[in-house]
């Protein structure tokens, strides 16, 4: 029986949860499940695991825009019908994994994944996202679908994947780079983590829709969203009730939008990008650290963001060219110093990036062990 | 024919990464969505976007469907008479297999459906790890869901302040250093707490994230209210000869991660012993020698000779909580709490921990307070007592350097109650 809008409780279904993984696997996975001994990258984005059954499995990884058509999905779905036996696997960092259980049959799918381009040109299948490279970038929606970004998601995305494509596909570089993107501060994407961060930032206090806010909004739902209590009640000149915001105490964040639609903050020339640094997640040598702002304010430049392409792009190659075997970028800036850091990039220090916020000085130098 | 000119966008149509902007433009021609202007508003909007160089979307407001107070996020666009194709655009969240491998069948059910009631675009995945349909009607929800339950027998996930939809690593599926089952922890979890998932009753969002040993790929440490790291206790599998294999160049270190350039030959003192952090480890020239009980897993030499070096045998996860993104008390990391646990199903143990934790933390956690502020507000002394462990040095980095202890009076012989007049016996005033 089909949904019947008369009767919506009909038949109704709820909470069953996903599907179990297990009816997903792909033979070779079931059959050696828990067994596997050991796994080597044969090439970029190629990879082979194993099992101590002698069974091996092939994952050719690839890059995806992770906003997927279904037109698009249709067709990853017949490249995994046509090589892959109809299963086919995505990462957390939004590749996509077609495996094969022989070595033969690894070159037809490579072949018939680098043949497929849209229309433009662009790569539908680029392969690699593996090793001491770069792999895919973790990101938000932007523009595309969200209503408080300070910057575009995917657009950034796009540029930034287009500008470091080569170490994409290479494995050039002294360990993994991670690099995500979240399009403002509440951080769906969580990137407080990441080698490279690259965050949107609004720097101008929300305006206020003075006529209409007490008919738009819910005003105590407004005040109590403000993290840093800037905003309280007031009355217009004609009595009308409305908000007030201490522009000093506002961090930006948004939040008072995100309640209160009269409320809007970002701004053409006040919102934009900030790029933070030296994060990672692995307890890998070290443990895992927070990424740290080192350009507090690129402007939003579509459709092509060149300074923060260039930016991103110059840390990666000082680093590759300055950081020893298996250093992360965090581990690289903390043996030479920050100081270092600026140096070698060539980046102004500014006092943006001097800590003033809640524990601001655990992270002021209290030594003398500083370099000249 | 594109219904809107859209050229900064189709500058993002050029260069090698797979474009965004081709692959709406391909749906927007060819799809057989039900909302056929759903694309092409949708790329009509974001030139928008592109132009003034802010976002053109309103938030949603309370959408759903019947009896869930998660799974749908409300968007509205602020140009509903230029774009009446995205003038409503929910995205609709649905709860992804553990790990995310596929069935094209299903893949292809969703897309049906998807064509059926919505826009015909989707993340594959939205960063907590559902699979996104990006944009459609409100009326549209319902035989949506109706016909996802029915026919892929499949659920929406999480969003609001309720439990996410849970997620773990590719774990024992195709990974030699899975310390447990993620699948299956993750599987479980989900479907025991399918009513936290659904109907939001907490203070604000909480997750669970599974990771099957410390190189943390699905990030749990950064982006769990609680998360599950795998932990062996015994020692590392060592195969000499494979080490040996490794040390005289016959194996590609770290798994070939590094042929993209000429480092040089394999140094085992160098890049292996020398950057243990704990310096637990010796080489000889023939034998490696690692003190165990001094290892604490960071995982290097694992990662480095995969094929000489396996996880020990007695396995299990160590539980950490209350890792946030920087909102509000700046961002935190989940800090250690229970040093080992097995992870055997069906996981009573940390089941009763977890539920230990959400009795608290909906008692006590203010409005939009996440669990990892919660406790640095009522100290991890309070959060000790809560889940009733003992205090452990490997909870903290270094103990307190300030002396200011809140002694409880119990923990002081005698008490604090004095009498003044028996002191002043002793001392005159
Ligand atoms: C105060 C903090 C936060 C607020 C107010 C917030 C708000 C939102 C909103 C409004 C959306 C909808 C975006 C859309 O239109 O689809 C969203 C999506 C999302 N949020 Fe958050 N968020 C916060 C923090 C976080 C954090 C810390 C995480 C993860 C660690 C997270 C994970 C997600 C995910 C996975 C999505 C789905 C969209 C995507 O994948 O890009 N959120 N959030
Ligand atoms: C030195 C540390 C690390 C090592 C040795 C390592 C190793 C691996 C290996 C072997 C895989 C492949 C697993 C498989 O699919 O068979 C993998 C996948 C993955 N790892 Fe890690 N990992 C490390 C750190 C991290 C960190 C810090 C993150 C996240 C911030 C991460 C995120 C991922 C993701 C998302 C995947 C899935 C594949 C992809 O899209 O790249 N890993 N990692
Ligand atoms: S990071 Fe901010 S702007 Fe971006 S999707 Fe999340 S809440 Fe929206
Ligand atoms: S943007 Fe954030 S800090 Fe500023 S007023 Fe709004 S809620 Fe408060
Ligand atoms: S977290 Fe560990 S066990 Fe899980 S996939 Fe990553 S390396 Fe493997
Ligand atoms: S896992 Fe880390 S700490 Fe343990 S022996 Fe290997 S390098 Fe040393």
């Amino acid at each position: 029986m089909p949904y019947d809008p008369s009767d919506p409780l009909k038949d109704r279904i709820t909470d069953i949860g996903p599907r179990y993984y297990k009816e997903f696997f792909p033979p070779v996975i079931e059959k050696n499940y828990g067994k596997w001994l050991y796994h080597e990258i044969l090439e970029p984005g190629v990879l082979v695991h194993v099992s101590e059954t002698g069974d091996e499995v092939y994952t050719v990884r690839v890059g995806a825009a992770r906003l997927l058509s279904i037109e698009f999905l249709r067709e990853i779905c017949e490249v995994a019908d046509k090589h892959c036996g109809g299963y086919l696997r995505f990462t957390t960092r939004n590749n996509i994994e077609f495996m094969v259980d022989d070595k033969a049959k690894v070159k037809p799918l490579m072949d018939d994944l680098k043949a497929r381009k849209f229309a433009a040109g662009s790569n539908k299948f680029p392969i690699g996202g593996t090793g001491a490279g770069v792999t895919n970038i973790v990101h938000t929606q932007g523009w595309v679908h969200c209503h408080t970004p300070a910057i575009d998601a995917s657009g950034i995305v796009k540029a930034v994947m287009d500008g470091v494509y080569d170490d994409f596909g290479k494995m050039r570089l002294p360990a993994q780079v991670r690099i995500s993107l979240a399009c403002c501060l509440n951080m769906c994407g969580a990137v407080h983590c990441s080698d490279i961060a690259i965050l949107g930032i609004h720097r101008k206090p929300p305006m206020i829709d003075h006529e209409y806010i007490d008919k738009l909004c819910e005003l105590p739902l407004a005040i109590a969203a403000c993290p840093t209590a800037a905003i309280k009640p007031a009355k217009t000149e004609g009595g009308l009730k409305t908000l007030e915001v201490k522009a000093e105490r506002c961090m930006f964040c948004g939040n008072c939008y995100t309640m209160c639609a009269a409320m809007p903050l970002a701004d053409e020339q006040g919102s934009g990008v900030a790029i933070l640094v030296g994060g990672k997640i692995s307890n890998r040598v070290s443990k895992p650290k927070f990424s740290k702002v080192v350009i507090p304010f690129i402007a939003n430049e579509p459709p092509r963001w060149p300074g923060t392409v260039e930016a991103v792009k110059n840390i990666l190659d000082v680093y590759a060219k300055d950081a020893k075997k298996y250093e992360r970028i965090g581990d690289w800036a903390e043996r030479i110093g920050w100081e270092r850091f600026f140096e070698k990039t060539n980046i102004p220090f500014s006092h943006h990036l001097i800590d003033d916020y809640r524990f601001a000085y655990t992270t002021w130098r209290q030594s003398t062990q500083f370099k000249f | 024919m594109a219904k809107h000119k859209t050229p900064m966008l189709d500058d993002l149509e050029k260069g090698p990464w797979p474009s965004f902007v081709s692959d709406i433009k391909q749906q927007a021609e060819k799809g057989k969505q039900v909302l056929k202007d759903a694309p092409d508003d949708l790329l009509g909007v974001m030139e928008l976007s592109y132009e003034d160089r802010v976002t053109h979307w309103k938030h949603g407001g309370i959408v759903g469907v019947f009896g869930y107070g998660g799974g749908v996020i409300g968007r509205y666009c602020d140009q509903p008479e230029k774009f009446p194709g995205v003038a409503h655009f929910h995205t609709m969240r649905v709860n992804q297999p553990a790990s995310m491998f596929y069935k094209t069948d299903f893949l292809i059910g969703l897309c049906d459906l998807w064509e059926k009631y919505g826009s015909g675009l989707t993340n594959m995945h939205g960063s907590t790890g559902d699979i996104i349909l990006l944009g459609t009607i409100t009326d549209n929800l319902e035989p949506m869901f109706y016909d996802m339950t029915h026919e892929l027998n499949q659920d929406l996930g999480g969003s609001g302040s309720n439990l996410r939809t849970p997620n773990c690593c590719v774990g024992r599926a195709r990974c030699e250093w899975s310390c447990y089952d993620t699948q299956e922890a993750c599987y479980q979890f989900t479907m025991e707490y399918q009513d936290e998932l659904h109907r939001p009753a907490f203070p604000y969002k909480f997750k669970f994230k599974f990771d099957g040993c410390p190189n943390g790929c699905v990030a749990s440490i950064a982006r769990a209210d609680m998360s599950v790291i795998g932990a062996w206790k015994d020692d590392i599998r060592i195969d000499q000869s494979a080490v040996q294999a490794y040390a005289g160049g016959e194996l590609k270190p770290n798994g070939g991660a590094h042929s993209g350039k000429d480092w040089g030959k394999f140094d085992i003192m160098r890049e292996v012993v020398d950057l243990c952090p704990t310096g637990c480890m010796w080489w000889d020239g023939k034998k490696l020698t690692i003190d165990n009980r001094e290892c604490s897993r960071c995982m290097h030499c694992l990662n480095v000779m995969p094929r000489a070096l396996r996880i020990g045998t007695e396995t299990g996860a160590s539980v950490l909580f209350g890792a946030k993104a920087p909102i509000l008390e700046g961002a935190q990391m989940s800090t250690l709490t229970v040093p080992f646990m097995p992870m055997e199903p069906p996981y009573q143990e940390l089941k009763d921990l977890i539920e230990k934790v959400w009795d608290w933390w909906m008692e006590e956690g203010k409005n939009r307070e996440r669990l990892g502020e919660l406790i640095q507000r009522d100290t991890w002394q309070k959060f000790l007592q809560i889940i009733e462990m003992e205090p452990d040095p490997r909870m903290v980095d270094e103990p307190r350097s300030n002396p200011y202890i809140f002694w409880r009076e119990e923990e002081v012989e005698g008490g604090w109650t004095r009498d003044i007049n028996e002191y002043r016996k002793k001392h005159q005033r």
